[in-house]
């Protein structure tokens, strides 16, 4: 697998404070779905747009398909972008608006249609070729946009926050869809989102942005499971954060006082014995315990709130120290309806060691 | 309940009364007057007087009998043809580098380019006419058609540069992103969607071109435009020969209206 984008030291600051992009090295291997993900204000737009060759960066390079573009405008890059507002031109037809990029190829007419024609196919409007975007719903307006953008065939489809302007239903099945297309044309995908969801559901890598720097690029399951810092593990998911202190260190585990009991970790980079770290671990990957239940690793407070979800219960639990925890409990069954925790009454919780992170230092969570 | 909906029914045409009967004294406001003009045209007394005495056609055969009145009506439309294509040609130049550059002083430049709209015509009239004179240009036809375009780049600019910042910036990015170089995407996005502003635009500066008299005044040198040529017979005070030109203009705007609701309705929109 080669490298159809590469990214080299990639910068963009607007002024000596204000900095969109800073020092993004990153390689996108072909045909991969890459996911740039972060709040609003991370820079992951401005990066995109780099890519695509809509702002020009301040420092760094960018190679598409190993040639230097970092300085072509955006007609000359084999790339192609579905834009946030779909941008489709409004005194063109569905089929013109598709067949523009051939055009402007130097295709005729007749081979443009054809394969304009086949685009909305693949995206399951073909009917829909003579109709003004105007008559077409948001989900439609999003898939003439992506049949525009991918019927030239482009080394690299950007994709800025493309389900952003869709209703949740629809957002959910176009999730699903862009997948499938993905699967489909084997073209490279970058996408922008600030929904962690979608990041999750649909890359094969996600690259969490955090003030115009990487903040941890990885497979979804591997930021999830292993987030590197506090940010990470608090922008994908949900994560409770509690101070500890390191009170014993071996080889691969070590052992925290926290809120007054003992806990302890797997790890493969033991902190230092008496060092203030701070411990996170995920609400869902948290047991509750039944009355009387012991474990080890196992956390002692009291219920402060019970929130029902339907899929489950989200128990809020406050420890002897004033740190509160979550808890999210799957309701499977119906019949545990009767084990429904109640607020005020005392409660234990247990996590494994292999499922709690280990931060340096102390976080405000 | 029939007797609340009848009730209902009753305050409901009175409003609907009272709201026509407001909007059939506006319309005769804005209307009476050219009703006026266009059955004085017709009258077969010399007089002003109602009711009108006798239907003629005699004023509409003497005023394609009058050879000035004609030429005025040709340098009307010669002036204004060329004042809205200059204006077109620089004005959506001007509003295009206004939406698309920012540059030291753009504020400045854009009040400056708004300016001739607000400055009355006399000043753009006598300062036009001193430079004229300063480069030793004769004046004629064309340096009216100067002055006009001067004037009329404001309209231009407003409405087009109004036009552009409610186009998406992702339309052209778009186009470029799909491979076509600026100038195309000038031609084939961006002007299609501003199709409807020139028009307008251009159409609105045709008719205030074509009835401008204070610039024309200080400007032209021995030719007569239409208005000019009305006002100068108008000593004698209104002939029916000028309500038949009257009534000629409001056909052709009638035209002119009707053409352009066809042309700039965009479509669907």
């Amino acid at each position: 697998m080669a490298a159809i984008i590469e990214l080299r030291g990639l910068s963009k600051h607007y002024s000596k404070t204000i900095i969109g992009v800073d020092d993004v090295s990153l390689s996108v291997e072909d045909g991969e779905f890459v996911t740039l993900l972060g709040p609003s204000g991370c820079g992951k737009s401005t990066l995109l747009r780099m890519i695509g060759g809509f702002e020009e960066p301040t420092q760094g390079t960018i190679h598409l398909a190993g040639r230097d573009v970092t300085w072509e405008p955006p007609y000359r890059r084999e790339v192609n972008m579905v834009f946030q507002d779909y941008a489709l031109f409004p005194h063109m037809t569905v089929g013109q608006n598709i067949a523009y990029g051939l055009k402007m190829a130097g295709a005729d007419r007749k081979s443009a249609r054809a394969k304009a024609l086949e685009a909305l196919e693949l995206v399951g409007l073909p009917d829909k070729v003579d109709q003004r975007p105007d008559q077409l719903s948001g989900g439609q307006r999003q898939r003439i946009a992506l049949a525009r953008a991918i019927v030239r065939r482009p080394k690299v489809l950007l994709l800025d926050e493309p389900l952003s302007a869709l209703d949740a239903r629809m957002r959910d099945q176009m999730r699903i869809e862009l997948k499938h297309l993905h699967e489909k044309v084997g073209i490279t995908f970058i996408m922008v989102t600030h929904d962690q969801e979608e990041a999750l559901t649909m890359s094969d890598r996600i690259v969490v942005m955090e003030n115009g720097r990487v903040a941890q690029d990885g497979q979804p399951q591997d930021i999830y499971d292993r987030p590197i810092s506090p940010y990470v593990a608090n922008f994908i998911g949900t994560t409770n954060f509690l101070p500890a202190t390191v009170t014993d260190v071996q080889a691969d585990r070590a052992t925290f006082n926290c809120a007054g009991a003992r806990l302890e970790v797997l790890t493969d980079t033991p902190p230092q014995s008496g060092a203030r770290v701070t411990l996170g671990f995920r609400p869902e990957k948290t047991r509750l315990l039944a009355e009387g239940e012991t474990a080890p690793n196992m956390l002692e407070g009291k219920i402060s709130e019970v929130i029902y979800y339907g899929l489950g219960l989200r128990t809020a639990i406050t420890l002897p120290d004033g740190g509160s925890l979550f808890i999210d409990t799957l309701l499977t069954d119906t019949l545990r309806r009767s084990a429904i925790p109640k607020t005020g009454a005392p409660a234990r919780a247990a996590v494994e060691p292999c499922n709690i992170f280990v931060f340096a230092g102390e976080v405000q969570a | 309940m029939a007797r609340r909906s009848s009730r209902s029914l009753i305050s409901r045409y009175g409003a609907d009364t009272a709201f026509m009967t407001f909007v059939a004294l506006l319309m005769a406001f804005l209307y009476v007057p050219i009703w006026v003009l266009i059955t004085f045209s017709f009258s077969s007394s010399r007089s002003l007087t109602w009711p009108i005495p006798g239907f003629t056609l005699d004023w509409y055969r003497k005023l394609f009998a009058n050879a000035d009145l004609q030429t005025a009506v040709w340098n009307s439309f010669y002036v204004a043809t060329f004042a809205t294509l200059l204006a077109l040609m620089v004005g959506v130049a001007a509003a295009m580098a206004l939406h698309r550059y920012d540059f030291p002083g753009k504020t400045l430049f854009r009040r400056l380019i708004l300016l001739p709209i607000t400055l009355p015509g006399i000043v753009t009239g006598i300062s036009m006419l001193n430079m004229f004179s300063l480069f030793g240009f004769p004046l004629s036809l064309e340096t009216v058609i100067f002055g006009h375009a001067t004037a009329l780049l404001g309209v231009v600019v407003t409405q087009v540069y109004a036009r552009l910042q409610r186009l998406p910036r992702s339309l052209a990015e778009a186009s470029g992103d799909l491979g076509a170089t600026p100038l195309r995407t000038f031609l084939y996005v961006t002007l299609p969607n501003l199709r409807s502003a020139i028009i307008g635009a251009g159409l609105l500066s045709f008719v205030l071109s074509f009835d401008e008299i204070p610039v024309t005044f200080f400007l032209t040198g021995r030719d007569n435009t239409l208005p000019m040529y009305i006002y100068s017979t108008m000593r004698r005070g209104v002939t029916p020969e000028i309500n038949a030109v009257g009534t000629l203009i409001v056909l052709a705007s009638l035209v002119l209206i009707v053409i352009s609701v066809v042309v700039t309705r965009d479509k669907r929109s």
